[in-house]
């Protein structure tokens, strides 16, 4: 297929009916609402299910019955509605359901504001909702890496029987990009079998499924959640991704970036490059399981002096890098959050001041 | 001589968990008995609540999903729409219906979704130990109205049944008990109404089942249904509250 002019949050909505997803439940809310605007059409004519649900509460568990049932199932909100549906991804971590969740973030705390942000992000990789549960979360930095993601994530979350979350700012879900669509993968969970609540005649064995998060015995609960961490643990060894970026050569800074902030800080890297400072970036493109070793490798680097975090919040997934960091060198933050996105010429000044001040010559 | 009454193939032999008194198990039978005179058993799904029905899978034979509270009617829209073919029920008490899920079952309703409620009514939340429900009637004491219930500060028992016959789009919608056996009877053919009209995709369907809760009441089970027909069935009558036939074929207005 080739390259189509698309905007973000449209390259998401086909991306998922070209991985077979074809039930889509929403509820509308700013910068993400141009996806139900486009499969409210985009399903009937591929024969899939589109509704929009009373609140981002009954959307959550509209997912749970659909996924429950054994189909593959996917919506899309922005951060105040992923705060109402968090109550449903619990349950669904705890009955063990795969669907594909998306948050094209917005300004926060509270109605905030409509413009991009990253201030989801301590929401979405340490368990969203109560208990012990976890989403494997994934961070889109184009409109063609956002519809890959969405592709892979319906696999993954099948995999793991566990929900995917598409992380993206609202640039990603609101810009024009070039997009290519992989092929279509056009299937449903195969090992549904064993788990979905889908009629017992539709089995072989005839024997029913019961799709269930409650253990009113306190041993079976802890194996439960034994079983759950070591899924977590799993995700962990198998699924990390990251990208790294002028990191070959010796460098005096690294910064961890993701999403749209880290195009910014690739470009403030090939400027300082040409200043003649040589800067690493880490690009994590999961931030659940998130890249520790990677980093950690990266900060050792005998040439480098200090590690940023640059991130569209006040400061979240700077604990995650100085966890990964382990005080093997000072560890920084730079960000906004409310709307504006840091220049290029905002990190080139930080980073300058960073490697010029005493802390970080040592 | 041959059998005329046995256990329902869509009902577990299994020992009840549910008090004396309590009328969960007659309803567990008569949604049993529905699933076994349809012949739906492998092509149902039941959605358990939170409250003591939570357990209606350890006695009902068919494929659950388990809810959140309040969430059920949402779940079984999610399932619905995407599974048309399978038969789906949510059975919910008042606590989990006619308060935290109160926009849920609204507004599946109000979308027709082609799904049964079985809404179990005893005036007060069992399982989390006799607190105040919208359903608990005037000076009804409960573990948070233990002066009995105040409408001058919480308003009039909700009569689920009538504020969901308010909605336009069409629907079957009935009140029942089975306090005593003349009761069962008739709410055995509105369960099997339900079902039917769901299994004919016609409309959505309610039977809110007036029921007990002698624990949590603090009566007998004599007492309780005593206290059910005096006190609960005058606020809240038996019968037929809206039935899809009756609706209007005329939309009264569109947009053009």
């Amino acid at each position: 297929m080739p390259k189509v002019l698309m905007k973000g949050n449209e390259a998401i909505a086909e991306a998922a009916i070209r991985a077979g997803c074809l039930n889509y439940f929403a509820y509308p809310i700013t910068p993400q609402s141009e996806v139900a605007e486009y499969l409210c059409w985009r399903m009937p004519e591929v024969n899939g299910v589109f509704l929009q649900g009373e609140s981002e509460v009954a959307v959550a568990y509209m997912i749970f019955g659909a996924a429950g049932a054994g189909v593959r199932v996917f919506t899309t909100s922005s951060s105040p509605g992923i705060s109402l549906m968090s109550e449903g991804i619990s349950y669904l971590c705890g009955a063990e359901l795969p669907a594909v969740f998306v948050n094209i973030m917005r300004g926060g705390p509270g109605l905030g504001g409509i413009l991009p942000s990253q201030a989801d992000y301590l929401q979405a990789t340490k368990g969203i909702g109560h208990g012990d549960c976890r989403l494997l979360v994934m961070a889109p930095a184009s409109v063609q890496e956002a519809a890959e993601m969405v592709m892979q994530a319906f696999p993954l979350a099948e995999k793991y029987r566990n929900p995917v979350m598409i992380l993206g700012d609202g640039l990603i879900g609101q810009m024009m990009e070039p997009v290519e669509f992989p092929d279509h993968l056009r299937s449903e969970p195969s090992n549904k079998d064993s788990w979905a609540s889908n009629g017992m005649d539709h089995r072989k064995s005839k024997t029913r499924n019961l799709v269930r998060s409650l253990y009113l015995n306190a041993t079976l609960l802890n194996d439960h959640n034994m079983d759950l961490r070591a899924k977590y643990e799993r995700m962990k060894a198998e699924e990390v991704r990251y990208e790294d970026y002028n990191t070959d050569g010796d460098y005096q800074a690294l910064i961890v970036s993701y999403g749209t902030m880290s195009r910014v800080c690739k470009t403030a890297v090939n400027t300082l490059k040409e200043q003649g400072i040589e800067v690493g970036l880490i690009r994590p493109q999961t931030l659940f399981p998130f890249p520790e070793a990677a980093i950690r490798q990266a900060a050792r680097k005998e040439s480098c002096r200090a590690v940023l975090s640059v991130e569209m919040s006040m400061g979240q997934m700077v604990e995650d890098v100085e966890r990964s960091v382990r005080g093997a060198r000072p560890v920084q933050w730079y960000g906004k959050c409310g709307g504006e996105v840091p220049t290029p010429e905002e990190i080139i000044e930080v980073v300058t001041a960073t490697l010029a001040s005493d802390d970080s010559r040592r | 001589m041959a059998k005329t009454f046995q256990r329902p193939q869509a009902l577990f032999d299994q020992p009840t968990h549910y008090c004396p008194g309590c009328t969960h198990g007659v309803i567990h039978r008569l949604v049993a008995e529905t699933i076994d005179e349809l012949g739906i058993r492998g092509r149902t799904v039941g959605i358990a609540p939170v409250g003591c029905a939570v357990l209606a899978y350890n006695y009902i034979d068919c494929d659950f999903q388990e809810a959140a509270h309040g969430r059920a009617p949402a779940m079984a829209t999610g399932i619905k729409r995407v599974r048309p073919d399978l038969m789906v029920f949510t059975y919910q008490g008042d606590g989990d219906l006619a308060s935290i899920g109160m926009g849920e079952i609204i507004h599946a309703a109000n979308r027709g979704e082609k799904f049964t409620t079985i809404f179990v009514n005893n005036a007060i939340y069992g399982m989390t130990g006799g607190q105040m429900a919208p359903t608990t009637m005037p000076n009804q004491r409960s573990s948070t109205s233990p002066f009995g219930r105040k409408t001058e500060e919480v308003g009039m028992p909700i009569r689920v049944a009538e504020l969901l016959s308010a909605l336009v789009t069409p629907a079957y919608i009935t009140r029942q008990t089975v306090i005593r056996p003349k009761y069962i009877q008739k709410a055995k053919k509105a369960i099997l109404k339900a079902f039917t009209y769901q299994m004919e995709k016609r409309c959505f369907s309610l039977v809110e089942v007036v029921s007990t809760c002698p624990t949590n009441w603090g009566m007998t089970p004599p007492e309780a249904i005593q206290w059910t027909e005096d006190v609960m069935l005058p606020y809240y009558p038996l019968g037929d509250v809206k039935t899809p036939d009756a609706e209007p074929k005329e939309m009264p207005c569109k947009a053009k």
